[in-house]
């Protein structure tokens, strides 16, 4: 019985069937078992092994490397507070430390409702709004402390909820096509993988009609 | 001097809409690929030699003869590098959310020239409005025919994918890139071979180019190379996207010919950078990203040319300008960019994994106050330890060059704030505290 949801295994098997070898969809199936659950469940690594044609080890093995794939729970709202040296120059621990007495957590935890985890991030690369923060990797600054409290209030107030998804929900535009929307064999996958390795995703040619979604 | 050479990466990205597709077709979008389309892919690869265009991604080698360099094989690849993480670096930010369609075409113009029929774009993961619009390029791309098979009628065929990463500062180095692409760690690659071009994505002969490298390529194929190369200077060719920010009154992204523009230009010119914010006075900056040597205000005048600054003893790297101001700790400057590359090292090589961690920790010591004076030749013989010699260019003793990045931070602000290290450890604190 697998852990993803059917709509989201299907959406599972249209990545997989994008790439050349499937283990290349690894990464971004642990996106979408974060759509669907806020974090990456050890059931979800299971699901994702299986489609990719690895150990669920190899998965947790793998995402345990990246910093935006969580294999414990977090927060709706993961609030990432940049401390590089451009937003530090503007303020940024200052924020920090100002975003700590807030939310009443520190770096790393998440408040007891749920509702928010704090980060210290490294440069998001928002550096001319600086300090910058993210939230669910949605862009906000300049923000001052006062600044910060609005928008912790918008957001558990769901005012930004169009703007903010929940974590875990990154790009909501999906792939409306296949590979070659003709069928035709192009690149590794149809023609079976000239490149080592040759664990080719079957089925690259196929469904290669809209996937819908896409918004 | 500040030139009046035209926007090239920038022209869409201030107007309302700009990432839209009826926006982008309405301002000339696929203009180049039509253009392309019409020309051989030699005579493609040609222009963009002519161009002489610059790598945009930091290490600045030239994106013609990377492709040159592309070895014959059955199936090869294009990646395009969107995994932005350079502190202080966000061009790439905004090329995909305000120009993706911009970004797509120039992958497609590249995959073309080097004849590639799958393409990927490797867009960093916290982007996740840019995402969004590089898919959305990506579907729009496909419908106009831009995409899929026989492109505007030519023939030629390609699939792109766009590929979010999932937070990783070395997955911009192009084989961990790879490697995160197959789907594991991002881990780099042991060198030979030197280029992707040889052994890349699984396997195959694989291109790389940055972000902003592509977007110059629908206007190199509409103009030609030449007209291109005929602005900038001596290797340091057409325009750069330049990445502003730190102590300084209007921090952004400004574009401007390369080579005739100067530091002093970006960093005061009223119409860009604006002077020193609150009025203080230009302590140091960093010319090109955390992994550049820093400059002092003697550098001010020289322009933005990739060998000049080479010749200086920094680089111009990412495209990142960095202003420290004179109420800006140096020690702390220099810990905070340590312990980036403490966080970010991959874990694979030991001098690099160690160093960094123990690099950190003495900074740190140092600039709360309770180092000791010993403490500065520990961090330049742990620095040489990474890095022997601790010269520009670094010698590397690592898998990949964010090890020999490391000492840049620390060596610059020891060689030029000396005395502010060494009033730490006498007053037991930070002299600074109470500015920024």
């Amino acid at each position: 019985m697998a852990h993803l949801s059917e709509e989201n295994l299907e959406r599972a098997r249209r990545v997989v069937a994008v790439y050349p070898h499937r283990r290349s969809a690894l990464i971004p199936l642990c996106h979408l078992a974060q759509s669907q659950d806020g974090w990456l469940t050890e059931e979800a690594m299971e699901d994702i092994a299986h489609l990719t044609g690895v150990t669920p080890a190899e998965v947790r093995g793998t995402a345990s490397f990246y910093d935006m794939l969580h294999t414990e729970p977090v927060g709706r709202h993961v609030v990432a507070v940049c401390t590089n040296v451009a937003c530090m120059l503007a303020g940024a621990y200052e924020l920090l430390e100002h975003a700590e007495r807030r939310l009443g957590v520190h770096p790393g935890q998440t408040t007891e409702d749920g509702e928010f985890t704090l980060e210290e991030a490294e440069c998001l690369a928002g550096c001319d709004t600086a300090p910058c923060v993210q939230v669910n990797h949605r862009f906000f600054g300049p923000l001052d402390a006062d600044g910060f409290d609005r928008l912790v209030e918008d957001l558990a107030a769901g005012a930004l909820a169009d703007e903010v998804p929940r974590h875990g929900v990154l790009c909501r535009v999906e792939r409306t096509v296949g590979l070659l929307a003709d069928g035709a064999a192009v690149g590794g996958a149809a023609a079976g993988g000239a490149a080592a390795g040759g664990a080719a995703a079957g089925g690259a040619g196929d469904g290669a009609a809209a996937g819908g979604g896409g918004q | 001097m500040i030139t009046d050479a035209p926007p090239i990466v920038t022209r869409r990205v201030r107007a309302e809409g700009s990432h839209t597709i009826e926006q982008y077709l309405a301002t000339g979008g696929y203009d180049g690929l039509r253009a392309a389309l019409a020309r051989s892919p030699e005579e493609v690869r040609e222009e963009v030699a002519k161009a002489s265009l610059l790598g945009r991604g930091g290490a600045g080698f030239p994106a013609g003869r990377k492709w040159s360099m592309l070895a014959k094989a059955e199936t090869t690849y294009l990646v395009v590098n969107g995994d932005e993480s350079e502190p202080a670096t966000f061009k790439d930010h905004l090329l995909v959310e305000r120009d993706p369609n911009q970004v797509v075409e120039g992958a497609i113009i590249a995959a073309y020239a080097l004849q590639v029929r799958q393409a990927f774009i490797f867009c960093r993961g916290e982007f996740a409005l840019g995402l969004e619009r590089l898919q959305q390029a990506c579907n729009d791309a496909y419908a106009i025919g831009a995409l899929g098979s026989s492109i505007f009628g030519s023939g030629f065929s390609l699939d792109l994918v766009v590929h979010p990463g999932a937070g990783a500062y070395i997955c911009g180095e192009e084989t961990a890139l790879l490697e995160s692409l197959e789907g594991k760690r991002g881990f780099p690659r042991i060198k030979p071979p030197y280029f992707p071009a040889a052994i890349g994505l699984y396997g195959a002969p694989t291109v790389v180019n940055n972000v902003e490298t592509v977007s110059n390529l629908p206007w190199i194929a509409v103009h030609g190379g030449e007209a291109f190369a005929a602005l900038g200077e001596g290797s340091s060719t057409g325009t750069r996207l330049f990445a502003l920010s730190g102590r300084v009154v209007r921090p952004g992204w400004y574009e401007l010919e390369m080579a005739k523009t100067t530091f002093r230009d970006v960093i005061y010119d009223p119409s860009l950078g604006g002077g020193i914010a609150g009025g203080a006075e230009l302590k140091a900056f960093i010319p090109g990203g955390v992994s550049a040597p820093w400059f002092g205000p003697e550098h001010l005048d020289l322009g933005l040319d990739q060998d000049a600054v080479g010749a200086a003893g920094s680089m111009l790297g990412s495209g990142s300008i960095v202003v420290m101001d004179s109420t800006t700790c140096a020690v702390r400057a220099a810990w905070r960019i340590t312990r980036f590359f403490a966080r970010e090292s991959c874990g694979q090589c030991t001098p690099c994994r160690e160093g960094s961690g123990w690099l950190e920790k003495v900074m740190a010591r140092i600039e709360s106050g309770d180092g000791r004076e010993e403490d500065l030749d520990l961090v330049m013989d742990a620095c040489d330890n990474i890095a022997p010699g601790v010269s520009w260019p670094p010698q590397q003793t690592t898998i990949c060059v964010l090890g020999p990045s490391i000492p840049s931070s620390i060596a610059s602000a020891i060689r030029m704030f000396r005395d502010e290290f060494l009033r730490h450890v006498k007053d037991g604190a930070c002299p600074m505290r109470g500015d920024r």
